[in-house]
């Protein structure tokens, strides 16, 4: 790909400029329909989430990477470190929504079943049970001021399971760059109020109806091996 | 209740003032000023009294405990639980006050709601944003690009004698961005208070509440602070 030299200072003379291109992002299907994940979450949610809140950060985030792209070319510092607070918040909704909709699974399709194999013997050494992890992530998620998400992550250094929770779009690496999510949480009010008001703890409570465990399973034994 | 407490300047020694020396007021959920459907249609009655009955009184409620916990850690010269409490006190103490005043800052349209600020907070106004549009822009435009939960403010700076826009995030008060600030009008820009009518189009709620801004109170404050 590009090569670039940087002399302190100096701007790369126009015969030496590579011309880089710019990878935009779209939305990603949603793996199942918007009702599917019904009772647990209606279809008013998931279309709302995924059509306009998820759609509205790739849009955005689009719209400041094209920014940067000009920014960087034209060697305008300021420019770019302005631009951090739109790319994170906006880069950081489209990894943590994308994230999301794999997370969740109809009940038809084995949303909910629990983990067997290797995450769930990880689950039963590092908090004791399930149980005991479902309550501590939906306490965590309960207790977190404002918006954010509630994480189960593996730390791949480690080689343990934590639960993080990270404000407003910040992905989880933000909590530690070692830490990979196996299942987020999204706790922003936009996730449930619709459907459970201010009650969070009920929306926590029913979730994991359609958590898909399976895909937390893939994860965990792709990057602990 | 007045409370004397004397410190004694050397680090090591404390003092302890008996237990029922020290006074704890609680607070409770201040009444709304008008009934939870008459600011309709700009916020409905259900989002009214969704705000008022659930979440404000559970800011009320938790800071309450919040500060029994930290009266009886006071007691027992418990430090880490102190600190510790922080910052639930910041954040359901923060919901408290801010809430408080969002009640006040809204007046239904037959009461007076949505007329445009006069006198000196109208030019007030004029003077450091060039127009009441101005302003309107600039608070919609901070409302609508603040990122997560928080609040977008009107404020007096009392020092610099002028009016600013400022934002706070999620439960801050106003004066976490400067001592000086005086809160003349603060809207609420969680989600829960426009989400059930306007879903995901924060920018709509932010144009439609100026028609339910109750600018007779944002300009008593201003006089008073001005002085």
């Amino acid at each position: 790909m590009a090569l670039r030299s940087v002399v302190s200072r100096k701007t790369l003379a126009p015969a030496l400029r590579h011309y880089r291109s710019l990878t935009t992002f779209t939305l990603p299907d949603l793996p199942y329909d918007y009702g599917a994940l019904e009772p647990a979450i209606s279809g008013e949610i998931m279309r709302l989430h995924h059509q306009k809140h998820h759609q509205t950060y790739v849009t955005n985030y689009n719209k400041a990477l094209e920014q940067l792209d000009a920014a960087v070319s034209k060697g305008d510092a300021k420019g770019v470190v302005q631009l951090q607070s739109a790319l994170k918040f906006n880069g950081g909704g489209h990894v943590n929504h994308s994230i999301f909709w794999q997370n969740l699974k109809p009940v038809s399709e084995g949303g909910g079943e629990p983990p067997h194999g290797a995450l769930g013997w990880a689950i039963d050494k590092d908090f004791g049970s399930l149980e005991a992890l479902v309550k501590k992530i939906n306490s965590e998620g309960a207790a977190l001021q404002g918006s954010g998400w509630v994480w189960l992550a593996l730390d791949k250094e480690q080689k343990i399971l934590k639960v993080e929770t990270t404000p407003n779009q910040d992905p989880l690496v933000t909590k530690g760059v070692s830490l990979v999510p196996l299942l987020g949480v999204d706790v922003w009010e936009h996730a449930y109020y619709l459907q459970y008001k201010n009650v969070r703890p009920d929306y926590l409570t029913n979730i994991w109806k359609v958590i898909n465990w399976k895909y937390a399973s893939e994860v965990y034994e792709k990057e602990s091996a | 209740m007045a409370l004397l407490r004397s410190i004694a300047i050397s680090s090591n020694k404390t003092i302890t003032l008996a237990p029922s020396a020290r006074a704890l007021t609680t607070t409770t959920l201040p009444p709304l000023p008008y009934s939870y459907d008459a600011l309709e249609p700009v916020i409905s009655g259900e989002i009214m009294m969704l705000h008022h009955q659930k979440h404000h009184q559970t800011y009320v409620t938790n800071y309450n405990s919040a500060l029994e916990l930290l009266h009886t850690a006071m007691d027992k010269g418990d430090v880490s639980a102190v600190v510790g409490l922080q910052s639930a006190v910041k954040f359901n103490g923060g919901g408290h006050i801010n809430h408080s005043i969002f009640w006040k800052n809204l007046r239904p349209v037959n009461a007076g709601g949505g007329e445009p600020p006069h006198k000196k907070l109208g030019w007030q106004i004029d003077t450091d944003f060039g127009s009441f549009n101005a302003l309107i822009s600039k608070m919609n435009a901070e409302g609508a690009a603040l990122q997560g939960s928080g609040w977008v403010w009107l404020a007096f700076d009392k020092e610099l004698k002028r009016l600013k826009v400022e934002t706070t995030a999620n439960q801050d008060p106003l004066v976490t961005k400067g001592a000086t600030l005086v809160p003349l009008l603060g809207i609420d820009v969680w989600e829960h208070a426009y989400y059930l009518q306007y879903k995901n189009v924060k920018l709509e709620y932010l144009k439609n509440i100026w028609k339910v801004i109750n600018w007779e109170y944002a300009g008593e404050v201003y006089e008073k602070e001005a002085q």
